[in-house]
């Protein structure tokens, strides 16, 4: 046999979830000159590129211009997408083993932590996940409902995800029209009766996760008045003290919430309320079930041990009348069936990248991870990128010992004709190219950046046809 | 980003030893596991100290004889604790105001993990990394 990783015998590896952590993975991959390296990229959709199609903010363009980094990874002769194929239901991971010599998961943090208080799931009570991939047009999604004709809506957390919801809840329709949200979301926030939104964070102004960009964003919005309350944006002694050792960043947000709380609302036919120090302890429903008031508890901070400032409930209450939440405390991985999962944070547990047996805690031969399923939903697209390279890291060290899997069909062939026993219709990059030609030349006739197939049969369908 | 977000990639064993343990075994401890500190706990598991290689170095000027003395002669009884929720940017601070590099991290009464100055640092560094990645990308576009 030759040796791994020459022309003659590569190095296979399968990625799962062709986000950026499993593209950035490929990319350093394939940046190894010393050994011949082939990638097979599978994602459940027949679409590429995971949360910068389906979780960044389609009023955040610029930002989903990383995909041209992408396509050139994808370029890579040795490369493949094998879009359209699940892990379990499609092939599992006892099958990728027969294939591959390292299987790489990096399947992202999809859904959200529960509030875990009375009324949580009321109608009405949505996790802000399911509303972020709704607009976005993932095809999971598309025909989720959400009450817009209700005039108050509460978003929980102060992450990027909650801001990112509020801020398209109060968009203008004319500025809608300018991203390539999904056009049945343009079309029903066209007609949203929203006029207030509140957005509500457990801590103060210097914990919030938001960026100074967004805090600065949530001030320029066309037609809605952005107010903070004065008492809330202003710094606890234990946050001013905290800011003493920031940066500039955490300075320069802290200082664009306390602008906004000094301006003069201006009369605009929208409010998007930023409130600190609250949490929500009650969703309250009406006879049919439908959420209509959240009870909220006025928070102090404290310090921990270690320093960080947490928030502790006071005896002062709160009533907030909402007919619609959408919960944003932090998204979570989903397990992926036949691989080991830490079930409270989330992730697979892993060290360094390299996953590890649940009850041994020894790494298992030829399974690594990256990305947020890797280390937990924190970090922006870019922080994949070292995050990926420490894990590929250890799978070349790994594959420089000999400790890989031993496939007994190791070959591109072969991993193909494996996926095709199973009757998937695998979409290709050559697939996707043509897709993405499709959903811009669509874009260009209504003037918008692109228009997404968010169904999954059209998407196959146009396949059919061009 | 918290510190459970630090110790999801560390594999959340911790190198622990017994405060009648000598400080020789400790010492050869931290040279085999290649860590700056060691967590002493009891027979029931709880953390009753850190030994750091300061504190052997510490111990060591005054006192040549300390290599067959019990770890509990020389460890730090008043140790700082982590919790996974905490910010790693606040306990960045905190050790660096306090002068330690080794943070036992503690959930619901159970010891999960250590972090040390070295993992916020890389944390911290891949931050930044990360963050200047996505300007950069950010940038290109706009002026395309």
């Amino acid at each position: 046999m030759s040796p791994l990783g020459t022309a003659a015998q590569p190095l296979r590896v399968a990625i799962i979830g062709a986000g950026p952590a499993g593209f950035y993975a490929a990319e350093r991959l394939f940046k190894e000159t010393e050994l011949v390296i082939e990638v097979d990229l599978y994602d459940r959709l027949p679409t590429p590129f995971g949360l910068v199609r389906n979780g960044v903010a389609p009023d955040h363009q610029k930002i989903k211009s990383v995909t041209a980094a992408f396509d050139r990874i994808a370029g890579n002769p040795r490369f493949r997408f094998f879009g359209h194929v699940e892990l379990g239901s499609d092939v599992s991971v006892d099958e990728l083993k027969e294939h591959y010599h390292q299987i790489l998961y990096s399947t992202g943090a999809q859904t959200d932590r529960p509030l875990g208080i009375p009324g949580d799931d009321l109608i009405g009570s949505h996790p802000a996940t399911e509303f972020v991939a709704w607009y976005n047009g993932h095809p999971d999604y598309r025909d989720c409902e959400f009450d817009l004709s209700q005039e108050r809506v509460a978003v929980v957390g102060v992450g990027n995800v909650a801001v990112d919801v509020a801020r398209i809840l109060c968009r203008t329709p004319d500025e809608l029209l300018k991203t390539d949200i999904a056009d049945y979301a343009l079309e029903q926030l066209r007609a949203s009766k929203v006029r207030e939104v509140h957005i509500l964070g457990r801590r103060g102004p210097a914990q919030a996760a938001f960026t100074a960009p967004e805090a600065k964003e949530l001030g320029e919005l066309a037609d809605c008045d952005t107010i903070v309350p004065a008492d809330e944006a202003a710094l606890d002694p234990l946050s001013q003290a905290s800011l003493a050792g920031a940066d500039r960043a955490e300075l320069r947000k802290v200082e664009f919430i306390q602008e906004l709380s000094r301006r003069q609302p201006a009369g605009k036919s929208k409010r998007l309320v930023l409130r600190f120090l609250v949490s929500p302890v009650e969703l309250i429903g009406d006879e049919n079930g439908r959420v209509k008031q959240m009870r909220l508890v006025r928070n102090v901070l404290y310090a921990t041990d270690a320093g960080s400032l947490r928030p502790k409930a006071t005896d002062q209450f709160e009533t907030l009348d909402v007919g619609l939440v959408f919960r944003s405390i932090g998204y979570r991985g989903v397990p992926l069936p036949g691989v080991p999962f830490h079930d409270s944070w989330g992730v697979i547990p892993n060290a360094g990248g390299r996953v590890l047996d649940a009850d041994s805690r020894e790494p298992l031969v030829g399974q690594y991870t990256a990305g947020w399923i890797k280390r937990g939903p924190t970090g922006v697209i870019g922080t994949n990128k070292p995050d990926a390279a420490e894990t590929v890291e250890a799978m070349l060290a790994d594959a420089r010992e000999g400790k890989v899997l031993s496939p007994a069909n190791g070959t591109a062939a072969a991993a193909e004709a494996l996926v095709q026993s199973h009757n998937v219709r695998i979409v290709t990059y050559d697939d996707w190219r043509r897709l993405d030609a499709l959903e811009l030349s669509h874009g260009k006739e209504q003037g918008r950046p692109r228009v997404k197939f968010t169904r999954v049969d059209d998407m196959l369908a146009a396949l059919q046809e061009s | 980003m918290k510190v459970r977000n630090i110790l999801a990639t560390k594999g959340g064993r911790v190198i622990t030893i017994a405060p009648e343990e000598t400080v020789r075994r400790a010492v050869a401890l931290l040279v085999e596991q290649r860590i700056g500190a060691v967590v002493v706990t009891d027979a029931a598991g709880q953390l009753v100290g850190i030994l750091s290689e300061r504190d052997v170095i510490r111990a060591a000027a005054e006192d040549e004889s300390i290599f067959g003395q019990p770890v509990s002669a020389i460890m730090t009884r008043a140790v700082v604790i982590g919790m996974p929720q905490d910010d790693v940017l606040a306990v960045a601070h905190t050790m660096l105001e306090k002068r330690f590099r080794h943070l036992p991290i503690v959930d619901e009464g159970r010891l999960i993990g250590i972090i040390s100055i070295g993992d916020v640092l890389k944390t911290q560094r891949d931050a930044y990394q990360g963050e200047i990645d996505t300007l950069e990308t950010r940038i290109i576009a706009a002026g395309e």
